[in-house]
């Protein structure tokens, strides 16, 4: 039962740090696909681990089946809301960081 | 731990408020309305009302945010720099927050079980409806047996509320050269979307018939099976939406859900009780009492999921309608 | 601290409600306003919940083993009130589609020469 609490404290602890990491990227990255990025690292890894975390922590019953089906169902969402949001950003005519230097820099030299 | 749970989600939620109030873009504006609903539901949960956070992040999150997105695509998303002075508001607000302040000194101290509120009807819901009604989530007894009239009331208001949009709005007749929207180059979306409805529903139905043991009931349960139906349109475009529930169809059925509703109580006048007394409606009081709250809940369940639809109907037309022109 | 912990609650639902207030009376365009109505009527709801919790207390749904339950009244109450007052946001907004078709404008400073124009 120990060495269950030890890797389940290791797992939610790896997901707190991937889910503060995702919100430092979404706050210092510089534009808005990078960003995406950083939003899905919480939306798929750290809730992963968080749940894997406290699936250990569930005496394997009703609640472990149901923290299954949640993990199931953000597997399949979260990638799909960040695509569609890249996406229709993509689709919005919204241009990468690299995109965007290059002009910049003929700008300066015109 | 849940005290510090508690102070460290309000500030957060107060945090949100404030954002709300100095943003200009309305779109942000919407979107931050969203994340309020959600961490006032994370609250809920803190505060052991499991049922009201579960409403609260389908209805608030979920369904007003929708309707606010599609009420924005007709307006603009900006709002223009106010003429008046802000002075005058925030002295009253002040004013008035002082005094609400000094009010709350006078209230009972937080989670103390000697609060009067806890003191007059609540114990007799706690110790007895367990026996009377049979069922092990309270609020699902207390809502629907207990002041079933008053559920009753709202279900009706909720039903006003889809007469009053269709007066306003109206649902646009479908037209031959309707443009076949929806997001066309979505692929990831539509294969996505088409795993995810059913479940949607599939859990609907769960949190519909599990709501007498669990969290849930009709009222959340027909805004999942709403969103679910809303998630079609979005993707799928409102004509394809259309052909697979009309919003005629609904209508019959917003309608049907009241009346069923009503009818139990008047069935349970026929044999001999009062209105919605669902003792008479079986041999035994506690299987009768269980019968009660299954069609109840179900016309809840029908008449929201109806609403609900139907109302995102008549915006989505709306913005249909002025992006074709 | 005591003291604080007792009245936090209520503390933060005034200053949500004097914050949509703030935004009915202040803002100037309406969709903002339904948002600021919105805000005040969930501090209400917030109100109630907090009302409604006891210390040491467990979700209103019988577990074998809980003695304290949490009141389950104020739940309802706030349940069904949720659902009508997104109802009332429907009409609110279906009333701002009206205005914007009618007047042009959903900004409140521009109404006001626009009475004659209809």
């Amino acid at each position: 039962m120990l060495f269950l609490d030890i890797v389940s404290s290791i797992l939610l602890l790896a997901g707190i740090f991937f889910g503060l990491s995702g919100a430092v990227g979404l706050f210092r990255f510089p534009d808005f696909f990078t960003r995406v990025h950083a939003a899905s690292v919480t939306d798929s890894i750290a809730a992963i681990l968080i749940i894997g975390g406290l699936l250990l922590q569930t005496s394997f019953d009703l609640n472990t089946a149901k923290l299954v089906f949640i993990l199931l169902f953000l597997m399949v969402t979260s990638p799909t809301a960040s695509h569609a949001l890249a996406k229709s950003a993509r689709h919005g005519g919204l241009l990468t960081l690299a995109e965007t230097r290059p002009e910049d820099k003929q700008e300066h030299t015109q | 731990m849940a005290e510090f749970i508690d102070l460290v989600l309000l500030a957060m939620l107060a945090l949100t408020a404030l954002r709300i109030i100095f943003l200009k873009d309305l779109f942000a504006v919407v979107m931050l309305f969203g994340i309020y609903s959600f961490l006032s539901a994370l609250i809920f949960v803190n505060l052991d009302a499991v049922d009201v956070a579960f409403t609260e992040a389908s209805v608030g999150a979920g369904i007003s945010t929708v309707l606010m997105l599609g009420t924005l695509a007709l307006t603009g998303r900006k709002e223009k720099p106010s003429t008046h002075s802000t002075l005058l508001p925030l002295f009253v607000v002040l004013v008035t927050g002082a005094a609400l302040i000094y009010g709350t000194l006078d209230m009972p101290p937080f989670g103390d079980p000697d609060n009067p509120v806890h003191q007059h009807v609540a114990p007799r819901y706690i110790e007895e409806s367990p026996k009377e009604v049979g069922l092990p989530n309270m609020v699902t007894s207390v809502l629907a047996s207990y002041r079933g009239f008053d559920t009753l009331g709202e279900t009706v208001v909720v039903f006003s509320a889809l007469i009053g949009v269709f007066s306003l709005l109206g649902v646009r007749r479908k037209q031959k050269k309707d443009l076949d929207s929806g997001l066309e180059s979505h692929r990831v979306l539509h294969v996505v979307a088409k795993v995810i409805i059913p479940l949607v529903i599939l859990f609907a139905l769960y949190v519909q018939f599990h709501g007498d043991f669990g969290p849930g009931g009709g009222f959340q349960a027909g805004v999942i099976a709403a969103a679910a139906f809303i998630l079609y349109a979005l993707v799928f475009g409102l004509p394809k939406a259309f052909a697979v529930v009309g919003p005629k169809f609904l209508q019959w059925m917003a309608a049907f859900g009241v009346l069923l509703y009503a009818s139990v109580g008047l069935y349970s006048m026929y044999k001999g009780g009062h209105f919605l007394d669902y003792n008479q409606l079986a041999a035994d009081p506690v299987a009768g009492q269980h019968y009660g709250i299954i069609i109840i809940e179900l016309g809840v369940g029908f008449t929201v999921f109806a609403v609900m639809l139907n109302i995102f109907y008549a915006f989505g037309s709306q913005a249909e309608r002025s992006n074709v022109q | 601290m005591n003291f604080i912990l007792d009245y936090y609650n209520y503390w933060v639902v005034v200053f949500l409600m004097m914050a949509g207030f703030y935004i009915v009376i202040s803002a100037n365009n309406l969709v903002k306003k339904i948002v600021g109505l919105n805000v005040f009527q969930t501090s209400v709801f917030m109100l109630y919940i907090s009302m409604g919790k006891v210390t040491g207390g467990t979700a209103p749904i019988v577990a074998e083993g809980v003695t304290q339950y949490s009141n389950p009244l104020p739940h309802v109450l706030i349940l069904t009130a949720i659902v009508v007052g997104v109802a009332t946001t429907a009409v609110g907004l279906a009333l701002i589609v009206r205005i914007k078709r009618a007047y042009g404008t959903v900004e409140e400073n521009e109404f006001e020469n626009k009475d004659d124009a209809i």
